[in-house]
């Protein structure tokens, strides 16, 4: 229950942590708030030669307007910061409703909005939330740095795109179109606990109520995150009427998630959770965007 | 054996300074390296609570956290709260409406109402019950412990 030895750096800048990721490469792992990886490292099931500690790069704290009313977060911003943050609750409705869903507030507290996305825990909340957002992830390594879409960052169980010489170092996310609206739901055994199944929704209705966009993202339901894409197809131009709705909620329930058994869940009962809880979750993103 | 770090830390006041491995847990460091053993430690993975102590200004696991990260930072454990002469408000409450059985979970609880109450004077219960979330108790079936925080609130308002 303590961790095994390993070396540790906590650099000040962005440069210097790139250059130990560039020197160690899959020998280091990178902490950023801890509230996955030390608990891992306490139990052994990580035992990393490298540590690269990210909390004394200041330049990665932040939250600030992006153009186009979006949002860009410092990845090392901490989940508590942007639970109370008013720019966060104005232009991004759906993360401000989520932040006090994640664990617990001592989690939240050293938890980062970056640190979530990387580990890519397929129950996370925020990794269904950024897919659903369509939000971007800004990447550097030494050699120069890429954008990632959320949709293509997270390839399966804890893993991503992410190189071992790269650093997550910005995640950006566009403001909601008009006339969107968004939900979140997810059913836990115990509140704050990881969920047995849990949606983000995000739609967009045209001038005349019809479905212009719709993004399902589901959690806690598959390897990784599961953007339900026939599900949304479904709903492209047609009026969301309970029965179009019904019917969507149906095709990702059936089809397009991958439900594993547990100790807290039969698959088969994830199935049903994610079937009611798109449903749910679908119906309210359109009355909220009927009513803004 | 790893390399050796210098750790400058305030706690309840007192600044420390002590050498100590990258991997030591800042829970341990507490205990074992200041001879603070009001912070419990349970289950060294984030689940119980029992370690949570107050680290700049805000409750956090003190068993998810390194020794060297608190280098330059503030921490309040529940040392630094009241002493058993003159009791915290929020101690004095626990007392009375019973927050208390077997004592574990107890120096947790405290560390992570008092940046709580702090913050919000009038609590609801449904908020007191958040507030308390991370925390495990075994014993009170936490009712009285929300009757506590209750009380507490209201000791101090006055």
């Amino acid at each position: 229950m303590k961790p095994a030895p390993f070396k540790y750096y906590a650099p000040t800048t962005v440069e210097e942590a790139l250059a130990h990721l560039a020197e160690y490469g899959y020998d280091a792992k990178v902490l950023a708030g801890g509230q996955s990886l030390i608990p891992m490292l306490n139990f052994r099931l990580a035992q990393p030669a490298v540590l690269v500690d990210l909390n004394n790069i200041s330049a990665l704290f932040y939250i600030g307007p992006d153009e186009d009313s979006g949002l860009r977060l410092g990845a090392m911003t901490r989940q508590r910061q942007v639970e109370y943050d008013p720019l966060v609750a104005e232009r991004a409705p759906l993360i401000h409703e989520v932040m006090p869903q994640i664990a617990y507030p001592q989690i939240r507290s050293r938890g980062t909005f970056g640190g979530s996305l990387a580990h890519a825990d397929p129950s996370a909340e925020l990794v269904a939330v950024s897919i659903a957002l369509n939000g971007r992830l800004r990447l550097r390594s030494r050699a120069g740095e890429r954008w990632v879409p959320a949709d293509e960052f997270f390839v399966g169980l804890f893993t991503t795109v992410l190189e071992p010489d790269e650093l997550l170092v910005e995640v950006a996310l566009p403001a909601m179109p008009p006339r969107s609206g968004w939900s979140f739901l997810q059913i836990t055994r115990r509140h704050h606990d990881f969920c047995m199944a849990g949606v983000a929704v995000l739609v967009t209705l045209d001038n005349r109520d019809q479905c212009e966009q719709a993004r399902l993202v589901f959690l806690s339901v598959g390897d990784g995150p599961v953007n339900a894409r026939q599900a949304a197809e479904m709903l492209l131009g047609q009026t969301p009427t309970p029965e179009a709705i019904r019917a969507a909620a149906e095709k990702a329930a059936s089809d397009e998630i991958d439900p594993g058994s547990d100790i807290h869940a039969s698959a088969e009962y994830r199935r049903h959770l994610a079937k009611v809880l798109a449903r749910r979750a679908l119906t309210q993103a359109f009355d909220r965007a009927r009513g803004g | 054996m790893s390399d050796q770090f210098t750790v400058t830390v305030t706690v309840n006041g007192t600044q420390y300074e002590r050498t100590v491995e990258p991997r030591l847990l800042l829970s341990d460091f507490l205990r074992h390296d200041l001879g603070l053993t009001g912070t419990h430690v349970g289950c060294e993975h984030g689940v119980c609570g029992a370690c949570t102590i107050v680290f700049d200004g805000e409750p956090v696991r003190s068993c998810l956290m390194f020794a060297v990260q608190a280098d330059g930072h503030q921490i309040l454990t529940v040392e630094g709260l009241g002493t058993p002469e003159n009791l915290h408000p929020l101690q004095e409450a626990f007392w009375e409406a019973h927050g208390v059985q077997c004592g574990f979970c107890t120096p947790g609880f405290l560390m992570s109402l008092v940046p709580f109450l702090e913050g919000n004077p009038y609590p609801t219960e449904e908020e007191i019950r958040e507030a308390i979330s991370g925390n495990l108790c075994r014993c009170t079936g936490y009712q009285h412990i929300v009757e506590a925080v209750q009380l507490a609130a209201v000791k101090m308002r006055t």
